[in-house]
């Protein structure tokens, strides 16, 4: 069997084994699974419900406050002092004073309460009483209701397009495309970084314990670090499928299960929604709205684009910085040595993980352009860029500069680590390393 | 009898010195060779050039007539000074994989490791992972992976550190049974003893030059230096002065009245003449001559290099 296949076989074998490996597939998928459950399981959470004694010296708010899930209001005409006084021996929860200056001075309004409503039961109330100020308001200096105010309500929406020179136009996907790019940078971001030091771990590993030479016997240096190189790369693949494949059953599996719970957040949304007819149909409105915005979104997105796309930069990125952490490995005795060496490796990822959000809100730009046309930054940075469409040009010119200077860091890196692997207990410097490349076999 | 490998005029400099200066060796085929040398005088170099780790700069090695090729790696068994496994892979798959690397089949060389595990009284430890192993059973399983291809030639660099003197004998035996079934054995050591034992040949590098070569028994006869122990009953001033001219005496002890005398031959003295010079005075009960070891050798040769390199 060809060696280098075997090598292969070992450094993806002995991985996959790991238990740290089968941890990670399967606490990704469940953090990823938890990310989307968790908000919703919080939003149903039952709060006790709340019963507020609303005590209103203007008379104006008088049934005005519609109750909710949580809250439910009490009218009540004695006064504070009675109120206060009966607070713990009736089965109100809290008292709500209105004070008749509360049109004029609205901070005048108080709550007392033996426990304290939820944030959004106060958020609640605040909205309901400022609104109900502020139509009074309206109607009384400017005799406008509240239907006239909802019906000029006008949402307005721009259509944006790239006019190509031959006057072709092309829609550029907005928000749908800035999630979509968002998460292959980070995606990518990530592998590059995880299994990028996995390689520099397993060169380490293999000179701290002393076997690199019994290899290095058998098989050409370069063909060991390709192995190592390329085994890795599988496994980061069968990582990614898993985690693909695992929290899409778990997503699929959790919203099943909690269909109900689903099902009840939307109830709860149509009863505030019957109470309050005029903000229903603002939001159903804008929920017709949004589907189209991320349906026209999706479809202006050219996914067989992105995901060949988001392959070729993830292993070709990979690749890349893996051949650069090969060779950090090769120099260092230990995992402790490498951060002076780690550090002008990782400034260039760590960087374009920075600006892919300045790139997100201007895919267009010259800081776009560019640092997704240099190797070290363009793995990350044009796949933040394709989802808002790149003309075919700049994408094979960033491709084909990412491949060749692939091939020049393996070659590059291949002499440092012939020569760095053999290397013991001398302190290297970057001007010995230099002369390393130079050397003849 | 053909030589296996030659090395000639072998030539490698690194950056800041040179580390073998036209370096020549010849290793007969079905012997043992001891490659000696003080530490940094070279060998680990020389090995590198014919296990093919690096390049000579100029010079050629030669295997079994032809010029080192990479389809020779897999004739070539090479036990590094500096060894280690994979510590967290299981001994039995660990072995497996060196194996395959040598381009073993899988199947061959399982079996062949499960003979090897049996006679070395590993056999229990297949599944265990390396870093549970003591350091000689690791030892064990390196020395059976080196060797465990059947190659030609065996370059063992320090076989014997890191075993007890039991094992160390396991393992010379295991040597020498090697050689028996015809492997080519190259010991670089430092532990004198054993170069006497069973090389057959060695060659002394110090300095990038090798200083000293050829058959170890014709090497300690070059380095005889006429000196001979020994015992008699009687007069020890009779005794002195009978040597006269002929012999110096360099040290004397007695013991239950049997002096054991250790003289130098001079001015072309035999050890017959020196015994009918002495036999009318005292009551000779032996003599041997003293053969000089070659850890003795070795610490001459490299002695007089550094003088030789202080007069300069």
């Amino acid at each position: 069997m060809n060696k280098t296949v075997l090598i292969i076989q070992r450094e993806y074998l002995t991985r996959v084994k790991k238990k740290s490996f089968i941890v990670m597939s399967i606490l990704g998928p469940l953090l990823i699974a938890a990310l989307m459950i968790v908000p919703v399981w919080l939003a149903n959470q039952d709060e006790d419900k709340q019963v507020i004694e609303v005590i209103d010296e203007t008379t104006l708010f008088i049934n005005k406050l519609e109750n909710t899930e949580n809250l439910s209001f009490q009218y009540s005409y004695s006064s504070l002092e009675d109120a206060k006084a009966d607070l713990y021996s009736s089965k109100t929860t809290g008292i709500l004073f209105i004070p008749d200056v509360a049109i004029t001075s609205p901070n005048t309004i108080q709550l007392f309460y033996k426990k304290k409503p939820s944030s959004s039961s106060m958020g609640y109330m605040k909205t309901e009483l400022s609104n109900t100020i502020e139509d009074k308001k309206l109607l009384d200096f400017f005799q406008i209701s509240k239907d006239q105010i909802s019906a000029i309500k006008t949402p307005v929406r721009i259509v944006s397009s790239k006019l190509n020179e031959d006057g072709e136009e092309k829609q550029s996907g907005g928000g749908v495309a800035m999630v979509v790019s968002f998460a292959s940078a980070v995606f990518i971001y990530f592998f590059i970084f995880l299994f990028g030091v996995q390689v520099m771990r397993g060169v380490i590993e293999e000179k701290s314990s002393r076997i690199i030479e019994v290899i290095i016997s058998s098989v050409k240096p370069f063909q060991l670090m390709m192995g190592k190189i390329i085994g890795i790369a599988l496994v980061a693949m069968t990582q990614f499928l898993l985690w693909v494949v695992l929290s899409s059953v778990l997503v699929v599996g959790v919203s099943k299960v909690f269909e109900d719970e689903f099902g009840k957040a939307e109830k709860n949304k149509s009863t505030i929604e019957q109470f309050n007819p005029d903000a229903s149909k603002l939001d159903v409105n804008q929920q017709e709205n949004f589907i189209a915005k991320v349906q026209s979104n999706l479809e202006m997105i050219n996914f067989p684009l992105i995901l060949g796309c988001f392959l070729f930069y993830f292993l070709t990125g990979y690749l890349l910085y893996s051949a650069l952490f090969a060779a950090i490995g090769s120099v260092v005795d230990q995992e402790a040595d490498s951060q002076q060496f780690m550090m002008p490796v990782t400034i260039p990822l760590i960087f374009s993980f920075v600006i892919a959000q300045t790139v997100i809100d201007n895919p267009d730009g010259s800081l776009a352009f560019w640092t997704s046309i240099i190797p070290l930054t363009s793995p990350i940075i044009m796949m933040v860029r394709i989802p808002f469409g790149v003309p075919w040009h700049e994408l094979v010119l960033s491709m084909g500069l990412l491949v060749a200077s692939f091939i020049g860091t393996v070659w590059f890196a291949g002499k440092i680590y012939r020569v760095g692997i053999l290397m013991y207990g001398k302190k290297v410097t970057y001007k010995e390393i230099s002369k390393w490349l130079f050397y003849k076999n | 009898m053909s030589n296996l490998l030659v090395a000639d005029k072998i030539t490698k400099t690194y950056q800041h010195h040179m580390a073998l200066n036209e370096v020549s060796i010849a290793v007969p085929e079905q012997s043992i060779f001891g490659l000696l040398g003080p530490n940094g005088a070279g060998k680990t170099s020389l090995i590198r050039i014919i296990n093919q780790i690096t390049g000579p700069d100029s010079g050629q090695i030669l295997f079994n007539g032809k010029p080192l090729a990479s389809k020779h790696i897999e004739q070539i068994g090479y036990l590094p000074e500096e060894r280690g496994l994979y510590k967290k892979m299981e001994v039995g798959e660990q072995a497996l994989y060196l194996a395959q690397l040598k381009g073993m089949e899988k199947y061959e060389a399982k079996k062949k490791l499960k003979d090897w595990f049996e006679r070395f009284d590993i056999a229990p430890w297949w599944n265990k992972r390396i870093e549970e192993l003591s350091k000689g059973m690791a030892q064990k399983v390196q020395f059976i992976v080196t060797v465990l291809h059947e190659p030609k030639l065996l370059i063992l660099d320090e076989p014997f550190s890191g075993f007890d003197p039991i094992n160390a004998n396991l393992i010379k035996e295991e040597i020498l049974r090697l050689r028996e079934n015809g492997a080519t054995i190259v010991l670089s050591t430092h532990n004198m003893g054993s170069v006497e034992e069973i090389c057959e040949h060695i060659a002394l590098i110090n300095k990038s030059n090798v200083v000293l070569s050829g058959a170890v028994k014709q090497i300690q006869q070059d380095f005889k230096e006429g000196i001979f122990n020994i015992q008699f009953k009687g007069n020890k001033i009779a005794f002195t002065n009978a040597l006269w001219t002929g012999a110096e005496l360099l040290d004397s002890t007695e013991l239950d009245g049997v002096t054991n005398a250790t003289v130098r031959l001079l001015n072309n003295t035999q050890p017959n003449d020196l015994l009918k010079a002495i036999i009318p005075h005292v009551e000779v009960l032996g003599l041997q001559e003293i053969i000089p070891t070659m850890g003795e050798i070795f610490i001459k040769k490299v002695q007089e290099e550094k003088k030789e390199a202080n007069h300069e």
